[in-house]
């Protein structure tokens, strides 16, 4: 595949673990016996296909293989079976400051860690003020690395290696440290890559993270890949493998007899039975809940939909009061909204199952970053009437803030 | 067809000189940053070998080689500047664990970065030794310094060989480190440096074992240097003619360079392919 910047062919990697590391050469010597090591492969026949621009979010448990599979993509490990190809430039932000020296001063490392990700010296000058200024460390810059707070030296290391100016930028974990201020700065340069065309795979335990930033998501379990699509999905795929799909709100274990919801679908009216999580304000919507009914179901049922924004405040609450399912079977309770309200956003969806009227609840999912609406105002959340003193005309809020997404917005239509 | 952006994914794996430049910048900074003396105490070390040395052999052992200082410095600063390259670089892969581990670059600038190192200290080294020279010691001008070219072009390939091969070696076996540090004081011993070579080649000469001798590649370097700068092939005494440079004219010195540049190259291809071969596992060994 000529286009595939990112290319795996059945990589597997094995790592022998020995139990007692022999590595001075007596010991090599004497315990010639090979069965000494254990085998243990962090991954295995991984296929991937990852073409120019993509933004993709590794996720999987602790062990799973994600690390393994950065650092094969670095080039910093070999794959024992396989082949591996990366074309371009690849930033690892594996470690950053990886090779700090503290003796030197943030001015000198620079020059030296920006030399060896691969940049000439000309280059590096023509980077330098960018760099001190994202790291925001312009009064220490001559100080003494050594003297740095592990803030100060994250920030360093995040600053030199976006700016190595990749093609590839490879992501482990790293968004997690610093301050909120210095998140946000990250979160917004990996928007500024994402339009510069920039190919993105990054490693994160934040699955809220991956549909907010990835067009696809790839899901690892004990080194195989377990999902490789749509980002949603994959961060309901490992919750499922983590056992942490639902949110049980409502507290109650479902009886295996009674009633449990078991998916939920947004749908678009004009092609029912696909699933599609991406709206334009004022568009009508179908929210289908999926419910699997038990041996023993009680006769009345109600459903509740809320849909929750940012820091989970209720947007609007759907009920269905009564409903009734026969044992033994599956169906969808539908909710239509007519027409999306126009505000723009990332909501998460969540649904509920209660005995009727406000009895016992019976089931409760949550799921997150589900529906995204998009395209009400050009900037902000929502869209306001106001004038300027003086003029008669009434206009439309246009305010400067960036927009939530720095996303173009077709983009992530793919799914 | 190459694209920009396989020029600059070549650029993370090809050994560069501006990277090599920068890690041995790196390393002097990082040796003489917060000392006064900085650089002069590179110098401590020759001179207070020379203090000692002079003092053992033309004081005490009364060797009677006129200038002694200056046939000893010619062979001690060549075999430091090897000394030096491959001490650091066996632990070098090991001592930068953290950027090995962590980022995507040309593995063998490290090794390199250590001759460059000890290659710095070698010029200035050689530079004060030659400013001594033209002050106390002007009989040193003359052809035979064009010896200066092969011999040092012989122990850098060398060097660069040997730095390859124990730096990739001792990530895989800790115990390199600590054989070399004997066998390059023995190495040092069976080297002509402090003693004149001639007093070997009298011994082992008729026996036909003068050949094993000189087969070391530092020997027929430090012989070279020193039959390029010292003008007293011999002396004599009371008792006779004492020699101190080998026997034979300039071609005895080419012969030896010669066989020590096929033993060099031999070496440097070997080092590469073991660092080659020993070098995708770096990151799992470490």
């Amino acid at each position: 595949m000529p286009d595939a910047v990112i290319a795996a062919r059945g990589v597997g990697k094995r790592f022998l673990i020995h139990h007692q590391k022999a590595t001075s050469l007596k010991e090599r010597l004497l315990q010639t016996r090979r069965s000494q090591a254990e085998e243990f492969w962090a991954l295995r026949d991984i296929e991937l296909d990852i073409s120019g621009g993509e933004t993709i979010g590794l996720i999987g448990a602790n062990g799973s293989g994600k690390s393994t599979l950065l650092k094969l993509l670095a080039g910093i490990l070999e794959p024992t079976a396989g082949k591996v190809s990366v074309r371009g430039r690849v930033a690892s932000l594996l470690e950053l400051g990886a090779g700090f020296n503290g003796e030197l001063t943030g001015r000198e490392n620079i020059y030296l860690n920006a030399s060896i990700l691969g940049l000439s010296r000309r280059e590096i000058s023509r980077h330098f003020d960018g760099i001190v200024e994202f790291s925001g460390l312009e009064q220490f810059i001559d100080n003494q690395v050594k003297h740095y707070s592990s803030g100060q030296y994250v920030r360093l290391g995040f600053a030199i290696a976006v700016h190595v100016d990749p093609d590839v930028l490879l992501v482990d974990e790293v968004l997690a440290v610093g301050d909120e201020a210095f998140q946000a700065k990250c979160l917004a340069k990996i928007s500024e890559f994402q339009e510069r065309g920039c190919t993105i795979l990054f490693v994160t335990h934040a699955l809220d993270l991956v549909p907010r930033l990835c067009n696809r998501g790839i899901v690892l379990d004990h080194g195989r890949v377990m999902h490789d699509g749509d980002p949603l999905e994959a961060a309901e795929v490992l919750r499922g493998l983590l056992g942490t799909a639902a949110d049980q709100s409502g507290g109650a274990a479902p009886a295996s007899s009674g009633l449990r919801i078991s998916g939920l679908r947004l749908v678009d009216p004009a092609s029912p039975g696909v699933h599609k999580g991406e709206y334009r304000a004022g568009e009508p919507m179908v929210v289908e809940v999926n419910v699997t009914a038990g041996a023993e179901p009680p006769p009345v049922a109600a459903v509740r939909v809320a849909v929750t924004g940012p820091a989970d405040v209720p947007m609007w609450v759907m009920d269905a009061e009564e409903e009734r399912f026969q044992p033994g079977t599956a169906r969808a309770v539908r909710f239509t909204v007519k027409e999306l309200p126009p505000i723009q956003g990332i909501f998460s969806v969540a649904t509920a199952l209660r005995e009727a009227a406000g009895g016992r609840a019976l089931d409760a999912r949550r799921f997150p970053e589900a529906l995204r609406v998009i395209g009400a105002p050009e900037h902000g959340l929502i869209d306001v009437a106001w004038t300027i003193e003086g003029t008669k005309e009434a206009k439309r809020a246009k305010p400067s803030a960036a927009r939530q997404r720095p996303r173009a917005a077709g983009d992530r239509g793919r799914r | 067809m190459v694209s920009a952006a396989d020029v600059r994914a070549a650029a993370q794996s090809r050994v560069r000189w501006e990277l090599l430049a920068n890690l041995v910048r790196k390393d002097l900074k990082v040796k003489y940053k917060n000392s006064a003396l900085g650089f002069l105490w590179s110098l401590a070390n020759p001179l207070l070998y020379l203090a000692v040395f002079d003092l053992v052999f033309s004081v005490f052992l009364k060797n009677n080689v006129p200038y002694f200082a200056v046939l000893f410095m010619s062979g001690l600063l060549v075999w430091n500047f090897f000394n030096l390259s491959t001490l650091s670089a066996t632990g070098v892969v090991v001592g930068n664990a953290n950027l090995v581990r962590k980022v995507r670059f040309p593995r063998v600038v490290l090794p390199l970065a250590s001759v460059g190192f000890a290659a710095v200290h070698f010029l200035l080294q050689m530079a004060v030794f030659f400013a001594f020279l033209l002050v106390f010691y002007r009989d040193f001008i003359g052809p035979q310094l064009v010896l200066l070219v092969p011999a040092l072009a012989v122990v850098i390939v060398f060097t660069v060989g040997m730095a390859l091969l124990v730096s990739a070696l001792n990530v895989r076996f800790r115990d390199v480190e600590h054989l070399l540090e004997i066998a390059l004081l023995a190495w040092f011993w069976l080297t002509p440096i402090v003693y004149p070579v001639a007093l070997v080649q009298d011994q082992l000469l008729h026996r036909h074992l003068f050949w094993m001798y000189m087969a070391n590649p530092m020997t027929a370097v430090v012989t070279a240097m020193q039959r390029a700068v010292y003008r007293y092939p011999s002396v004599v005494e009371s008792g006779g003619v004492q020699r101190i440079l080998a026997i034979g004219g300039y071609t005895f010195y080419l012969k030896w360079l010669g066989v020590a540049a096929v033993v060099s190259v031999v070496l440097l291809v070997l080092g590469l392919l073991v660092f080659r071969r020993l070098e995708a596992d770096f990151a799992e060994e470490l």
